[in-house]
């Protein structure tokens, strides 16, 4: 692609209709992707020898936890183009990414929860992982919730890419510390990594889950940047036009 | 450089004429450390066990309660846009402002902090350990608070909001500095724990003052 | 194939409740969001067209 073009879709007028054309796709994929990956875990997948069934619920919360730790990595890298070549395109693509890698971070502790009351008897326990997923959602609140507070859409954009920057390097830091207290204070016990090894099919569902859910964030992502786009463009004339051709 | 030791005399001269500012932060760090054992009972063993982790995060929550200070004052009077135009270092003066801020709302912090550990039954051991430790994090939350207190300068609700987006990267400093006393309790020496915050305030100290100056310039365009 | 009848495949050996509650409320939660989503759009929509019209007519006025 060469580089006008590249400049052509990055303005947002053109984006909007190329963004259209794109969701139908990712949509039905994502659609034929969960149905395949929800058969192969409670049909294809074996019952687990340790675990039992309950184990079957890794195949939504692997996943979810896989695509909320991706989305902060790719709107940290949108915020960082957005801010190193200021274009308002990638800081919408951020904005727009956030709210479902924040519902992908509350589902993997949702399921990680209702997975760890059965084999662990507890509802939650400050198992490294959990706590960095936690700390991961609070992440995601902050960055919602600045771009919430500022009204002024520039300031907006550049302060969620700024939080979003600091926010990404900071994560392996707190992961880091986090596995390091929990060693210290909760000795061997119990810990997510110790997973049974895991049969061919079972590493097969993961991934149909896992590509079944980052189709979905795609086409949800567009679907929503569109609006933002509408939101923020709507005194411009192409804005009116695509109105005048909706009603 | 010389706008960096400028920048601080002024502004502790400034807060030397608002004491009551820095008293407010010490009381505020003293009670709610002092509610704990109200909470959950005076039992001398939990409360050794908690002690340290209390009074950090009393710490962090006061440090966090004062950041609003930071640029708020030169911001209501314009004195931070002249900031933006001079020509030294943005990051300078940021730098000096966080070092303003963590001599006039924890140094006197960490001062008070044995008191509340005796309060908690903490060996002298303890103590020393504890003094160091929030010595070398303590300026980490001053430095990482500032570019929070730049993103929300201005805002409605900005105190809370600062609060959302400081607290969770104030968690490792605060494994570390309450780990510090645990690990030197338990016999395993706090060195580890010391040197790991010392890297974090170095990290710190060379990445945050230019973030937080990037925040300033977002915030005041 | 893993179950020997429906029942068994609801039963989940025993942990019914877990895997359910972990499936449903997850792919509740996606839906949810498709649909507030769609909700904005007709929202969005709907506002901007009016505001479009007001200008239209007070223009040719």
């Amino acid at each position: 692609m060469s580089k006008v073009n590249l400049y052509k879709f990055s303005a947002p007028a053109t984006f909007y209709g190329l963004a259209g054309q794109m969701i139908p796709g990712f949509a039905i994929l994502s659609a034929i992707l969960f149905a395949a990956g929800l058969y192969i875990s409670f049909f294809v997948a074996p019952t687990d020898a340790q675990q039992g069934e309950a184990y079957r619920i890794i195949f939504i919360h692997v996943p979810a936890a896989w695509m909320s730790m991706f989305i902060y990595v790719v709107m940290a890298v949108y915020s960082g183009i957005g801010l190193a070549f200021n274009t308002r395109l990638s800081a919408m693509m951020a904005q727009a990414l956030a709210p479902t890698g924040a519902l992908f971070c509350f589902i993997a502790l949702f399921t990680g929860s209702f997975w760890g009351k059965p084999m662990w008897g507890a509802w939650w326990v400050w198992d490294a992982r959990l706590t960095s997923q936690l700390i991961l959602f609070f992440l995601y609140i902050g960055f919602i919730s600045l771009q919430a507070a500022i009204e002024d859409p520039k300031r907006a954009d550049r302060a969620g890419a700024l939080i979003a920057l600091v926010g990404v390097i900071n994560v392996p830091i707190i992961y880091f510390s986090v596995k390091w207290w929990n060693t210290l204070h909760q000795g061997a016990s119990i810990s997510f990594s110790k997973a049974p090894t895991m049969a061919h099919t079972m590493l097969a569902g993961m991934l149909v889950m896992a590509v079944a859910c980052w189709t979905y964030t795609i086409a949800i992502a567009l679907y929503r940047v569109r609006l933002i786009i509408l939101e923020r463009e709507r005194h411009t004339t192409w804005a009116s036009e695509i109105l005048g051709g909706a009603k | 450089m010389k706008i960096l030791a400028w920048v601080v005399k002024r502004d502790l001269l400034l807060a030397m004429r608002r004491k009551s500012d820095v008293l407010t932060t010490l009381f505020f760090f003293v009670i709610m450390a002092s509610l704990f054992p109200l909470g959950v009972g005076p039992e001398p063993q939990l409360l050794k066990q908690m002690g340290p982790g209390v009074v950090w995060v009393a710490a962090l929550l006061a440090s966090m309660l004062s950041l609003g200070r930071l640029f708020s004052a030169d911001y209501a009077d314009g004195t931070l846009e002249q900031m933006l135009l001079c020509p030294e270092s943005l990051a300078l003066i940021v730098l000096a402002k966080a070092a303003v801020h963590w001599i006039t709302a924890e140094l006197p912090l960490v001062a008070f902090a044995p008191l509340l550990g005796l309060q908690f039954g903490l060996s002298e051991q303890a103590l020393w350990v504890l003094i160091a430790s929030l010595l070398i994090g303590t300026p980490v939350l001053s430095l990482v608070g500032s570019i929070g207190a730049s993103l929300t300068l201005g805002l409605r609700g900005g105190g809370v909001l600062v609060s959302l987006l400081v607290l969770p990267l104030y968690i490792p400093t605060l494994i570390f500095g309450a780990g510090a006393v645990d690990a030197s309790t338990s016999g395993l020496g706090a060195q580890g724990h010391l040197s790991i915050l010392g890297a974090l305030l170095v990290l710190s100290l060379l990445a945050t003052p230019k973030a937080a100056a990037a925040a300033l310039r977002i915030s005041l365009e | 194939m893993n179950w020997g009848s429906f029942s068994a495949f609801i039963h989940m050996g025993g942990y019914a409740f877990y895997v359910w509650s972990s499936f449903g409320v997850s792919f509740a939660l996606l839906g949810m969001e498709i649909w507030l989503l769609s909700k904005r759009r007709r929202t969005l929509l709907k506002r901007l067209g009016q505001i479009q019209r007001l200008n239209a007519s007070k223009g040719s006025r």
